[in-house]
């Protein structure tokens, strides 16, 4: 770990917002790690078809029963399984694909930048939902490996964005034309001097991208063609407990908590992390004499 | 122009280190073609130091970027062009080995030490990077090539200041780190583009002083890129001039302090705040370079000059040559008596 890094992870952890969003989010992949040892039964097992389902929240089921008898919490624990790793999985894919459409886009520039943009505003014009369930309707049963494919190919447009923006203001500083006159290639300055320059912005586009996702994901399966049994999601589980909110409103409720308050804490930590990965925070980001202006001086 | 009939300025000896010669370097902008380096012809001799000299906009960092290739589209290189450096043309090798030559045989040295360091990385990282991108050794080795080098460019207890982040040094720290990037692989040229431009005076002078030091003690031959002809008093032993994208004058230093031929080079040197010239306002060369889109007839000069005559404003002049390794692109040459008719530039009546 170099010191820049350690720096930047001591900057983080002072400020209380990303503290608590973070132990949160740490506490749910743990958990969702290992449900196993956490959940207190199956997420599939039926209890007690006859005397133990639509069970209010009590001390032996915290959260629950539903309409089959099985306990909410464990299911809502082995859900968490599902909505994290879908999002996290097809998050780290689009934003893959959308950096490294960015970073050519950016660096080459030109008529290349130009093609490649109009093909972004195009596949951005198609609206994401109607082509996630249009595909998913014909595409049935999708396995989690086909929904975390789906979700990742259609969440790029805007990373991309992002990346070619940054790539575009950090192309041109002298030390990268610097680099280039000690004899660099260009794939050695994108992979030296490019892209650790612009990785702050790229962290806080995939955190908010993970809320994102799991907002997105619940919806398709509140939808029902989503993640779907075995494999329950939190939509999944609120979908069961949707059709009677009134009698068995624990169903529904805590799955839904679970996704508000995981989705908060992506968003609450990524807003943190904009702050403190500033590349005008960054120490040196910018030059420190350099405080009239946030456009990097163009010299020559 | 071709320049086949080039005087010669050096008093040349052997085979010139680097030799230029027509170098045009254009720019297809969609206000026309800006030919900012416009037939510039010169050699830099092994060990020699030469200062390139001349207003912003006169065409000497783009001549400096073509000379390691670095011109980016809209920008091209004109066919024809030549640079002759180690016995090959630069113009005609491929990337590749053009990549070999940047930062181990030609390297560079960047104005700004605030921009030319990568934010993120430490001072001993980027030197040894240097290393590293010419595949010499391995990590430690690099590393320690990188400390050695910050001991040579002069920075005390370099080991601990390897380990610095740029913004951690001064301006004069960091533009001693830039020029041990530089020298670090030992090339036969550096070319410094304005490399004491953004420091304070004090530091002006140790820059330069280190780099006259390194030149002698490591044999470097130096390019200097410089609007501070106070600068090249200092450093440098033959200056060349430019204006409008061409060499104007050419001429060891001392010639060019004592003698200037060319109206632009006695303005620029008029220009110079001197030791003993009290409270007086400094004179101004009346006017501005011209947009390389549209150069003026003539002698690009002729608007501002203070001697022009009908000839500047129709025949563009040649290199006359006024001495021994000295030559200058003026009519005044061939008729020297119009030197006594001094007048107000064309570019002061146009514009009142």
């Amino acid at each position: 770990m170099t010191a820049s890094t350690r720096a930047a992870l001591s900057r983080i952890w002072s400020i209380r917002a990303t503290r608590w969003s973070g132990a949160i989010i740490v506490g749910l992949f743990l958990v969702a790690i290992f449900a196993k040892y956490v959940a207190p039964y199956s997420p599939s097992a039926q209890l007690d078809i006859v005397h133990l389902k639509n069970l209010a929240p009590s001390h032996a089921h915290p959260f629950g029963t539903d309409a089959y008898s099985r306990d909410v919490l464990s299911r809502v624990i082995f859900g968490a399984r599902i909505s994290l790793s879908v999002a996290a999985l097809s998050v780290l894919l689009a934003t893959t694909i959308g950096s490294a459409y960015g970073v050519v886009a950016g660096y080459v520039g030109g008529r290349v930048d130009a093609t490649m943009m109009h093909i972004l505003d195009a596949l951005l014009s198609i609206p994401r939902v109607l082509l996630l369930l249009a595909v998913l309707a014909l595409w049935q049963p999708v396995g989690l490996a086909g929904l975390i494919l789906l979700l990742g190919v259609t969440g790029w447009y805007g990373t991309s964005r992002l990346v070619r923006a940054e790539v575009r203001s950090a192309r041109d500083r002298e030390y990268m034309v610097a680099a280039r006159a000690l004899g660099a290639s260009h794939w050695r300055i994108v992979r030296r001097h490019l892209l650790p320059n612009i990785a702050g912005p790229i962290i806080v586009a995939a955190t908010l991208g993970v809320a994102n996702v799991i907002v997105l994901e619940a919806g398709l399966s509140f939808l029902g063609v989503g993640a779907r049994e075995p494999n329950a999601s939190w939509g999944t589980i609120f979908l069961s407990g949707s059709s009677a909110p009134t009698d068995t409103w624990w169903v529904a409720l805590f799955p839904g908590l679970a996704i508000v308050v995981t989705v908060l804490a992506f968003n609450v930590l990524g807003d943190a992390l904009r702050d403190v990965l500033d590349p005008r925070q960054l120490p040196g980001g910018i030059p420190a004499s350099d405080t009239t202006t946030h456009t990097q001086p163009r010299t020559g | 122009m071709a320049e086949s009939s080039r005087p010669a300025a050096t008093a040349a000896s052997s085979a010139p280190l680097l030799s230029v010669r027509d170098l045009r370097t254009y720019f297809y902008t969609e206000n026309g073609v800006a030919k900012s380096v416009n037939g510039v012809s010169f050699d830099v001799g092994a060990g020699e130091t030469v200062g390139l000299v001349g207003e912003s906009g006169c065409g000497k960092s783009v001549t400096a970027l073509s000379l390691l290739r670095l011109i980016r589209p809209p920008g091209r290189i004109e066919a024809g062009s030549k640079i002759l450096f180690d016995g090959r043309d630069l113009i005609t090798i491929d990337e590749s080995a053009m990549r070999a030559v940047r930062g181990a045989r030609i390297a560079m040295v960047f104005q700004e030490p605030m921009t030319a360091l990568n934010p993120v990385f430490t001072v001993g990282d980027q030197i040894a990077e240097v290393v590293r991108v010419h595949g010499d050794g391995g990590r430690r080795d690099a590393w320690d090539r990188a400390v050695k080098m910050l001991e040579t460019v002069g920075i005390a207890s370099p080991a601990q200041r390897a380990n610095d982040y740029p913004h951690q040094l001064s301006g004069g720290m960091r533009q001693r780190v830039v020029i041990a990037m530089a020298l670090v692989m030992n090339p036969a040229l550096v070319i410094a583009d304005e490399p004491t431009t953004a420091l304070d005076v004090t530091i002006q002078a140790q820059i330069l002083e280190l780099l006259r030091d390194l030149q002698q003690r490591l044999g470097t031959s130096i390019l200097l890129i410089t609007h501070d002809l106070g600068v090249v008093a200092e450093t440098v032993s033959r200056v060349i001039v430019m204006y409008g994208g061409e060499v104007v004058e050419e001429a060891s230093v001392n010639e060019l302090f004592s003698a200037a031929h060319h109206p632009y080079t006695e303005g620029l040197l008029n220009a110079m705040p001197r030791v003993g010239h009290e409270r007086e306002r400094l004179a101004t060369i009346p006017g501005t370079v011209p947009p390389p889109t549209s150069w003026p007839s003539g002698c690009r000069f002729h608007d501002r000059c203070p001697y022009a005559w009908e000839r500047c404003v129709s025949e563009h002049p040649p290199l006359y040559q006024i001495g021994a390794g000295h030559i200058s692109r003026c009519h005044l040459a061939a008729e020297p008596e119009r030197r006594l008719k001094a007048h107000e530039p064309f570019a002061t009546k146009a514009s009142p």
